[in-house]
């Protein structure tokens, strides 16, 4: 297997190459980039549609309160968990392998959250009223309440995502810098030069710059595990059958960590492809997030299963059932192709020879992120449909297409935001890969086996 | 006397720190070893070291932050809780420590982390004017130490840098 990186690329060679994908990506940018466009027109018409209508065109009934919208909220939320993932633990690990691929997971982050922010505003419905939500004395005496975990859920996303975003871009100062010295005069230079804030790399900007990336990216992990014991909170905090679990928030940090990292090894190889980063996004550190991905996969696996015997032995008849719903019922199909995608497939990732396939990879991520989107489809719908109340077992419900537009759209306007990203900002952090070889470099020079001087 | 700052650079770590290392010997007058200020295309805390010890203050701005959100957060959502509360409580506590205790976690980290960046702009400068010499390279791959002097220092820092293999000295007169 090859190295993480060549020792011998020059530095020069680092920073003209990443910022080539600023400039030039191949042809399929573009194509993404339409592709993207229709979907949220679907989304956007849909939308209109439903908020012209009300809730009742996208088969919002009671039971049935909560649909695709929630699911893919969650689904969302857990996507983001992948950039604390690898900017966080793995700098506090110093796992150098992550340094040319953590900071397109970090917008990842970023852009997954802004996503999932979305389906709140979609889900309410009367998306003009939202500011309900928001604690001011108003005239109708609403107030948030602060006891549910729903109010959690917002506090902790609001500081999950600013302080995602002020990660992204700290981390980002040096390689603006960059930018500003090397991009043509334009609108582009105007606005590096803006957000680099003068950064010349000087000894004391370092000194601060380390000591202010490892103070965030520590106080990152908690929040990120946080952010999903919340949202694990909003369900196991009721009372409701299949919801009240107690390993329910290990149970969703596990499977945020596992989506965020298939859509990790997604996007991995598509940007590899799109801004020629084969150099850089090296198979070798395909591999290694294959392996962590297993390995993240095996603990979800345990987890669900726990979840499961949990249920089975828990002497809640009603819970009960609900399982055997799940495994008989209508959801049968898609409860099935969850355990399926998220326990079986990811055995593929621990053949040596897939490890490194770049379209056994691609199919096998993508094939895990069906898996993970179906699970939080498969916590939400089925409680509906078997709750405590007999009445609503015989209230099957299947998502109108207006829910299906959305959510298919969701993934458009990710998609937009994180290529638009790419090809604006450095999606591969210059002076860590720079360090990278450094460290490389410095290594060999030990054992005398390096061929040129390290700098 | 005039000042004149002289921006030499180099091509490997190695070099630049010799290079800092004999200017922190050399006692040269009209040059004080405080105003060197090293540039480099990335972290590199060994060469740092040749420097001298030079605090970093970012993590009493993280404790304040930190402190202040958390108590911010609970005195506000009890005090609120407290005093404006319209909900019925059915006999639960109006101020319930539990679920404050979330909100208040939550706000601990969201001040830990934005008055980590005020003071990280703080300590480190930012925004800051270009200063008196700048090269792209230092961007790129080369190292650069950027020194203050008075003019008759200027042949000694000189030499000093020749010696080391400077690639290129930049001079330009400050004020």
């Amino acid at each position: 297997m090859g190295k993480d990186i060549r020792e011998d690329i020059a530095w020069a060679q680092i920073n003209t190459d990443v910022l080539k994908s600023l400039e030039s990506p191949r042809r399929l940018f573009w194509v993404i980039i339409g592709v993207a466009i229709a979907m949220i027109g679907v989304a956007v018409g849909c939308e209109i549609y439903q908020y012209q209508n009300g809730m009742g065109v996208a088969n919002m009934d009671n039971p049935h309160v909560w649909g695709l919208y929630i699911a893919t909220f969650i689904f969302w939320i857990g996507m983001s968990h992948s950039g604390t993932l690898l900017s966080a633990i793995l700098h506090l690990m110093h796992a150098d392998w992550r340094k040319p691929i953590y900071r397109f997971a970090e917008a990842m982050t970023t852009f997954s959250l802004m996503t999932a922010g979305l389906f709140v505003a979609v889900h309410l419905g009367r998306v003009w009223q939202i500011y309900y939500a928001i604690p001011y004395p108003n005239e109708r005496w609403v107030w948030p309440n602060f006891q549910s975990p729903l109010l959690w859920d917002a506090m902790a996303i609001f500081t999950y995502l600013s302080s995602s975003v002020l990660f992204l871009y700290v981390g980002m100062i040096p390689d603006l810098a960059i930018v500003r010295d090397n991009i043509h005069p334009g609108w582009r230079k105007k606005l590096y030069t803006l957000l680099s804030l003068g950064w010349e790399g000087t000894d004391r900007q370092w000194r601060n710059f380390r000591i202010t990336y490892l103070t965030v990216a520590c106080f990152l992990i908690p929040l990120a595990v946080s952010v999903h014991s919340i949202v694990a909170s909003d369900f196991a905090m009721s009372q409701q059958p299949g919801w009240h679990i107690t390993s329910f928030p290990p149970y969703f940090v596990a499977g945020a960590l596992y989506s965020g990292c298939a859509a990790i090894i997604t996007l991995f190889i598509i940007l590899r492809y799109v801004f020629k980063f084969e150099e850089y996004m090296t198979l070798s550190i395909l591999k290694k997030t294959t392996r962590l991905t297993f390995a993240i996969a095996m603990v979800w696996t345990y987890l669900n299963l726990i979840e499961y015997a949990t249920v089975w032995y828990g002497h809640d008849q009603v819970a009960k059932d609900l399982l055997i719903q799940k495994a008989i019922g209508p959801y049968a199909p898609f409860w099935w192709s969850m355990n399926f995608c998220g326990s079986i497939v990811p055995f593929l990732m621990a053949f040596k020879r897939f490890q490194t396939s770049i379209p056994v990879m691609f199919a096998v991520s993508l094939l895990l992120n069906l898996g993970m989107w179906l699970e939080r489809w498969m916590i939400v719908a089925p409680t509906f449909s078997h709750g405590y109340y007999p009445w609503t077992w015989d209230h099957d419900q299947w998502p109108s297409f207006v829910q299906w537009g959305i959510v298919f759209g969701s993934f458009g306007w990710f998609t937009l935001l994180f290529m638009v990203f790419c090809k604006v900002f450095p999606s591969v952090s210059m002076y860590e890969v720079k360090e990278m070889v450094y460290h490389r470099t410095l290594a060999l020079k030990k054992d005398g086996l390096a061929t040129k001087g390290a700098h | 006397m005039s000042q004149r700052h002289l921006l030499a650079l180099f091509n490997d770590f190695d070099e630049a720190e010799a290079a800092i290392a004999e200017l922190r010997v050399a006692n040269i007058k009209g040059f004080n070893i405080d105003d060197l200020i090293l540039k480099s295309p990335i972290e590199h805390p060994e060469v740092e070291r040749v420097l001298g010890d030079k605090p970093v203050y970012v993590q009493w701005f993280t404790l304040i932050g930190a402190s202040l959100g958390g108590l911010l957060a609970f005195t506000g959502i009890s005090s609120s809780q407290a005093n404006f509360y319209a909900q019925l409580k059915g006999g639960k506590p109006i101020v319930p420590l539990p679920p404050n205790f979330v909100l208040t976690y939550e706000m601990f980290i969201l001040g830990g982390v934005y008055i980590t960046i005020l003071g990280f702009l703080i300590c480190a400068g930012l925004p800051a004017r270009r200063s008196p010499l700048y090269s792209a390279k230092v961007s790129e791959d080369q190292i650069g130490i950027l020194v203050r002097g008075d003019e008759n220092a200027v042949a000694a820092l000189k030499a000093i840098f020749s010696k080391h293999k400077a690639l290129e000295i930049q001079e330009e007169v400050g004020k």
